[in-house]
């Protein structure tokens, strides 16, 4: 198969959005995409992500003042059929009155690309989706898993400039999810194309993204890539939406935050506030003996999970800790035990 | 046994009313193939009067026929893309069309004939022509063709297809004709077979609008079941459900399979 890098860098200036005569679903938003790069849409339902994708798919107008770039080409007043995007949708849309193959081939009819090349570009696209052996089906014989692997065909079959993706495995189930999440991912790399992936699973997002921006009430919260997210979220809102974390209010004096349960080291980053609000990573914290460290908790609950164990620690903070420990750790409820974090886990949060 | 008894009385019950309700059918066109109604079948059975029938009413017939799918010519080009119009607009604006579409249903059909010919029956040759019986005949059927339409696209997501085809380049035509009319085929095809059956059957609006030159089946039936011996009625009785019948088994298989399909 061909490696082509030709999708377009993408530009939103200013671009907001509001229905009707009720409130604004999107406050205005600029954001940069580079030429091939992937970038997820992360978000809990209404935060705009979705509006967002629509809006660089030319399936919703941004208000007035907006501006949608494509390659330093405005774009703002095409309709989505001029932005030579592909599409894949959370429903899929495969057309019912259509084989496998003529879905996959649509785009390139509707181009108005010869038959024979027709052909041998959607025999590309059947092999490289793993469904040689479907294309005479029709879409209603076809899994969930199938369809989706379909509609993945059809979106890049006439070489789109950006290929959106609009939730493409929220409607399958978990382990089928995970899988088809590693042949995307693959797929997205070696196509090299311009990527804009939405959403609400974190883990997706990781997974997928060169870079995410984190959505919420209508605004983007956070834009970085994976591990900036999750170590250094900029707000609580990021915190607490991408992966678990302990977040803890307490006071903070000379570098230490003072809790019930003792005191506990904050990184470089710790500055002349008294009040903090500090995030830790369940992950991030180790259980000792008491007697190894300065700050004690006792265990409230333990969950054994397979690959690790979670603890919830109580009377160390205001609110209990959660940690995830590894499996060989057996502690009992109700044992006092130390818990130790290094200080550049300790990220402090604005207020 | 008194279960059983009660399942015979029912089972009595039940073919008495269906042979109540199918006799005067069945004696109709019997009377259609029989030498003389008077003296009863024993006077022999008879395709002559089927014959006579041809020769008299066969004018009728042809342009019943002809009228049937011009009608339906007329309500495929406007109702569908109509439907899909209404569809995509939607909201009040659109219920409120749509009514407006269904009103004829509600208003007799003497009452339309008249209104037509209020307004457009003193330009002589448009009043003379079958062309004028052609207009009833759609402003009648015209909302069967549109909500059957409309019922299919509700039940499909016609939008996200729309949008799926956008994306991959189609034009609002383009996709008009290669996802929105294929994928509402069920509707479009029930709503002709109904916009058929409608038309050759039509009588109240055809026969205020027909002039002698213009009649149509239904208008020649009563014609002559007034002026011609029983036989022959009878027999033009029989001809009408031979057209008829195959098409309301039609329908009836194309009900079948839309229900079937809407539950898988």
């Amino acid at each position: 198969m061909k490696k082509h890098v030709e999708g377009a860098a993408i530009r939103l200036e200013n671009c907001s959005k509001t229905y009707g005569s009720s409130a604004r679903a999107l406050e205005p938003v600029t954001l940069n995409i580079a030429r091939g790069e992937t970038v997820v849409l992360l978000g809990p339902s209404g935060c705009g992500k979705t509006t967002t994708l629509r809006m660089i798919a030319g399936l919703v107008a941004p208000d007035k003042g907006g501006r949608i770039l494509f390659d330093d080409q405005d774009v703002t007043d095409q309709p989505i059929e001029k932005r030579n995007v592909g599409m894949v949708f959370q429903s899929y849309a495969l057309f019912p009155n259509m084989t496998v193959a003529e879905n996959v081939g649509y785009g390139l009819k509707i181009r108005g690309v010869p038959r024979a090349d027709v052909k041998i570009r959607v025999n590309e696209m059947l092999a490289m989706a793993g469904l040689e052996t479907f294309a005479n089906r029709s879409i209603d014989q076809l899994s969930g898993g199938q369809r989706q692997r379909v509609a993945l065909a059809r979106a890049v079959a006439a070489r789109p400039r950006v290929l959106l993706l609009d939730e493409p495995l929220t409607a399958l189930d978990a382990a089928l999810r995970e899988r088809l999440r590693t042949d995307l991912d693959r797929l997205l790399r070696s196509l090299g194309i311009t990527a804009i992936y939405v959403t609400h699973d974190q883990q997706e997002a990781m997974a997928l993204g060169d870079r995410i921006v984190v959505m919420s009430n209508g605004s983007i919260a956070q834009i970085g890539r994976p591990n900036e997210i999750y170590f250094q979220p900029a707000n609580r809102f990021v915190a607490e939406f991408v992966g678990a974390a302990n977040i803890v209010e307490a006071s903070l004096k000379d570098g230490f935050l003072e809790l019930p349960g003792g005191r506990v080291q904050v990184g470089s980053e710790a500055s002349s506030r008294r009040e903090a609000i500090a995030m830790v990573r369940p992950e991030a914290i180790s259980v000792v003996p008491p007697e190894q460290s300065s700050w004690i908790g006792r265990v409230e609950s333990t969950s054994f999970l397979g690959d690790r164990v979670r603890i919830s620690v109580g009377e160390a903070a205001s609110t209990p800790i959660i940690i995830d420990a590894p499996n060989s750790l057996s502690v009992e409820i109700g044992d006092r035990v130390g818990l130790v974090i290094p200080p550049s886990s300790v990220r402090l949060l604005p207020a | 046994m008194p279960r059983k008894l009660s399942f015979t009385l029912q089972f009595s019950f039940t073919i008495l009313v269906a042979l109540f309700l199918i006799l005067p059918a069945i004696m109709s066109m019997l009377a259609g193939i029989t030498t003389n109604y008077a003296r009863g079948v024993s006077s022999g059975l008879t395709a002559s009067w089927i014959i006579e029938v041809w020769n008299l009413y066969a004018d009728t017939i042809v342009r019943s026929l002809v009228l049937a799918f011009t009608t339906l010519v007329c309500t495929l080009l406007v109702g569908v893309p109509a439907a899909y119009a209404l569809h995509t607009i939607g909201g009040r604006i659109a219920r409120l069309i749509e009514e407006v579409i269904t009103l004829p249903l509600a208003i007799p059909g003497l009452a339309i004939a008249l209104a037509l010919i209020i307004t457009y029956g003193g330009s002589g040759s448009f009043r003379q022509s079958s062309a004028f019986i052609l207009v009833g005949h759609v402003v009648f059927t015209m909302p069967f063709m549109v909500r059957s339409v409309m019922a299919v696209l509700g039940s499909i997501d016609v939008s996200t297809l729309e949008e799926g085809a956008a994306s991959l380049g189609a034009s609002r035509w383009q996709r008009f004709i290669t996802v929105v009319v294929p994928n509402v085929r069920p509707g479009i095809l029930a709503g002709s077979l109904m916009v058929v059956t409608l038309s050759l059957g039509e009588f109240n609006l055809t026969w205020m609008l027909h002039t002698p030159l213009t009649k149509t089946l239904p208008v020649g039936l009563a014609d002559s079941y007034a002026s011609m011996r029983l036989e022959i009625a009878s027999a033009y009785t029989l001809v009408f459900f031979v057209m008829i019948v195959p098409l309301l088994v039609a329908m009836q298989i194309m009900g079948q399979k839309q229900s079937r399909s809407s539950k898988s």
